[in-house]
């Protein structure tokens, strides 16, 4: 592949241009001395070099991108009409063969002697190419460098340039994150409306039977589907609960512990190891809900004379919960250390205990980071998906009983797209509604908790 | 005046520590931060109704001294103190007493102001509800009028009590810790620096408050600006490197000093 190999000559040409542009503005300066340059030299270094990486890079962009489908094109007009190609399925599949022939895993023995002529023009154009784009990037690079290299003087406002063309791809950065959510939320909605068009909102909103199983062919047996998706939803907020019944106190105490209490020695050992339980892959955490939690659950609840299903929210929602454990003990850990210790010292000289001071003071200026922290740990356990698939099992019952089976929408998410599926169904096209239903519903979350926790910083500070 | 002054390597303290009607008597103080002493065998007494300056140049151990009175150096892990601190000839660092009733006893202000991020009014209440000086919400709402009276805030803020106490000025912060502090009724109130962060006209209230408490509380006052030692003390302390070096009466200390130490400092020689 020649692209790494272009980077590097650009890369070594920028750095030489660094060099004379650097130069050629201490040569500038003169007698002056340095002080007579609008900005440093380093900086006029940086512009010439700048200018001559920038297009070129620019250039072995496109061809990375567009080069293989420009050859390709090119050399299927020349033989389209010797191979009598009609639809376009034909064609995309002669495209294959022919790229297959060019990586050289084609069986050449019984290709088409119209596409072996193909590929091997193919390989020449290609040749011809990667031999025109070094050159075109030599010149390119002389061009551009020399064009700055020649206007460099005293006067020239290098610093200022080189700051707006770093803020440039600085904002590029971050529009690319941006465009990629605007993507991610068009595509989800544009699939949603089409399972809105089958299925009416009203149902998939209010519904209470999820069973999405639908017939494939017209002659088979089944059922229509039906695609409420209360009881899903219902069946995430159990779990969600649950595990947040468990991490919330279990992980705030911890962090007030760590930030309070213990000692260095102490928190050294201890917070590595509270932190590795978010390392654990969430698979793990899986066969730990699935073998060892639920079965656990199971015998101790028939032991009492209740009726505990295999697979039972409680089991996922507890295991969930030692799961987020680190991430509310992370949080609040750091937003309790940046309580300033001037606060804790007011409150002990007024004779407060340690405990007193952390519950009227400590806890209260550090609420809205904790909050915070609860907020995203619920996130978190909204889109847990594996312990659930392994723990709480797919049927959909509509049930507060966390000893029954429930489902997430996660997981039907998950068990709707697995497998071959057609993508027109309205059982593939439900997935997508869950999703955007999902999405909306962490987002409104989130806008919540950053009213609550702007609307207490407004009270305290 | 002395006839024999000592030399300038000479550390024991010379002048008047020692008080007729101590509050507070300290003897022999040592305090150390790991392996680094901070104060050399300090003893003094601090007097029922004075002003008690302690001056000195940074780092001189006057602030841990301050912090000695109250035990707030308990909170400091390497921290450790020998001697004999009492108050009302109860040894505070004797095993049995206990720090909380100790702090209530002697209050403190702190260098920066520092309100808790809660109302005015339960800025005040906070400690009164600790100690449970109120029974009812109008003894509570009569403390926290009176306190912040005798702190001068009174007027000014009688009408905001629910707002946050962060939202004050720099000054009004101020008073508002010295009226929390006076809230829990102590004997003694301790200030470390307590005008640094002010500018000059909320020091001049602040220093006009240090003088009216002086009726009804002992004040040890810790300052880097020798004006406000001889403005609001009477008498004045000078700590030199961890070593109480002279104490005396302020007018004396300030027109007079024995130790050529003390001399060297308030004639700006040194610190």
């Amino acid at each position: 592949m020649i692209v790494p190999l272009l980077l590097v000559c650009i890369l070594v040409c920028s750095q030489l241009a660094y060099w004379l542009g650097a130069r050629r503005a201490s040569r500038k300066a003169g007698a002056g001395g340095l002080s007579s340059l609008h900005s440093r030299p380093q900086y006029y270094g940086m512009l010439t070099a700048l200018w001559c990486g920038l297009p070129a890079l620019l250039v072995v962009l496109v061809w990375f991108f567009f080069a293989e489908a420009f050859l390709t094109s090119t050399v299927m007009e020349k033989i389209a009409p010797s191979l009598n190609l009609a639809t376009p399925e034909e064609i995309s599949l002669a495209e294959n063969d022919l790229k297959n022939m060019v990586a050289g895993h084609g069986i050449m023995a019984a290709a088409n002697p119209f596409l072996q002529q193909a590929a091997e023009d193919y390989l020449r154009l290609k040749a011809i190419g990667e031999k025109a784009l070094f050159v075109v990037l030599l010149c390119l690079m002389t061009a551009t460098s020399f064009f700055l290299w020649r206007r460099i003087s005293p006067e020239m406002r290098a610093r200022n340039h080189v700051e707006l063309i770093i803020r440039a791809f600085l904002i590029l950065c971050s529009t690319l994150a941006v465009f990629t959510t605007l993507g991610i939320v068009l595509s989800v909605l544009f699939e949603s409306i089409r399972f809105f068009q089958l299925v009416p909102i009203t149902d998939f909103l209010f519904g209470l039977k999820w069973s999405p199983q639908m017939a494939i062919r017209a002659d088979q047996v089944g059922s229509s589907g039906s695609f409420g998706a209360v009881p899903v939803f219902a069946g995430t907020m159990l779990i969600s609960f649950i595990a947040m019944l468990v991490a919330a106190p279990v992980g705030l105490m911890s962090a007030i512990y760590l930030a309070e209490y213990a000692g260095k020695k102490f928190r050294a050992v201890a917070k590595p190891l509270l932190e590795i339980l978010a390392g654990v892959p969430t698979v793990v955490y899986g066969f730990f809900a699935a073998l060892t939690v639920a079965p656990a659950i199971r015998s101790m609840g028939t032991g009492l004379g209740l009726s505990v299903s295999s697979e039972s929210a409680l089991a996922a929602g507890l295991v969930m919960g030692v799961m987020i454990i680190p991430f509310v003990l992370s949080i609040s850990d750091d937003v309790i250390n940046a309580v300033p210790q001037a606060l804790r010292d007011g409150s002990y000289g007024l004779g407060a205990t340690r405990s007193e001071t952390i519950r009227l003071v400590v806890i209260p200026a550090a609420l809205p980071g904790i909050v915070g922290g609860m907020l995203l740990a619920v996130s978190r356990a909204i889109g847990e998906t594996m312990i659930v698939v392994m723990a709480a099992g797919l049927s959909a019952n509509l049930t507060a009983n966390p000893l029954q089976a429930v489902t997430t929408v996660t997981v039907q998410i998950v068990t709707l797209l697995v497998g071959d599926q057609e993508f027109d169904s309205p059982k593939t096209l439900a997935a997508f509604a869950l999703g955007l239903l999902l999405f909306v519903v962490t987002l409104a979350l989130n806008i919540v908790a950053l009213y609550v926790v702007r609307k207490y910083r407004e009270q305290y500070e | 005046m002395s006839p024999k002054r000592p030399n300038r390597e000479d550390r024991r303290t010379v002048g008047l520590p020692l008080s007729d009607h101590p509050r507070m008597t300290c003897r022999n103080v040592n305090v150390y931060y790991g392996e680094k002493q901070a104060i050399q065998d300090a003893s003094i007494d601090i007097g029922q109704n004075e002003v008690l300056a302690m001056i000195g140049p940074s780092g001189c151990g006057k602030s841990t001294f301050l912090r000695c009175l109250n035990r707030m150096n308990d909170t400091i892990d390497n921290c450790r103190v020998t001697g004999e601190i009492l108050l009302d000839g109860q040894d505070i660092y004797d095993r049995k007493v206990d720090v909380v009733p100790l702090r209530a006893q002697v209050g403190m202000v702190f260098q920066k102001p520092n309100p808790f991020p809660k109302s005015i009014y339960d800025n005040i209440a906070y400690g009164p509800k600790i100690h449970g000086l109120a029974a009812t919400r109008s003894q509570m709402d009569e403390i926290v009028e009176t306190s912040l009276k005798k702190a001068g805030l009174w007027e000014e803020v009688k009408d905001r009590l629910p707002q946050p106490g962060t939202g004050l000025s720099g000054g009004q912060q101020q008073r508002l810790c010295i009226a929390r502090a006076i809230a829990v009724s102590p004997e003694v109130i301790l200030m470390d620096e307590p005008c640094s962060a002010l500018d000059p006209i909320a020091t001049a209230t602040v220093e006009e408050l240090i003088n009216e408490l002086r009726e009804q509380y002992t004040i040890v006052i810790v300052t880097h600006n020798m004006q406000q030692a001889a403005r609001v003390s009477q008498r004045t302390a000078y700590f030199h490197l961890g070593d109480l070096i002279e104490v005396g009466l302020t007018d004396r200390i300030f027109t007079n000093p024995i130790h050529p130490l003390t001399e060297d400092y308030i004639t700006g020689r040194f610190g």
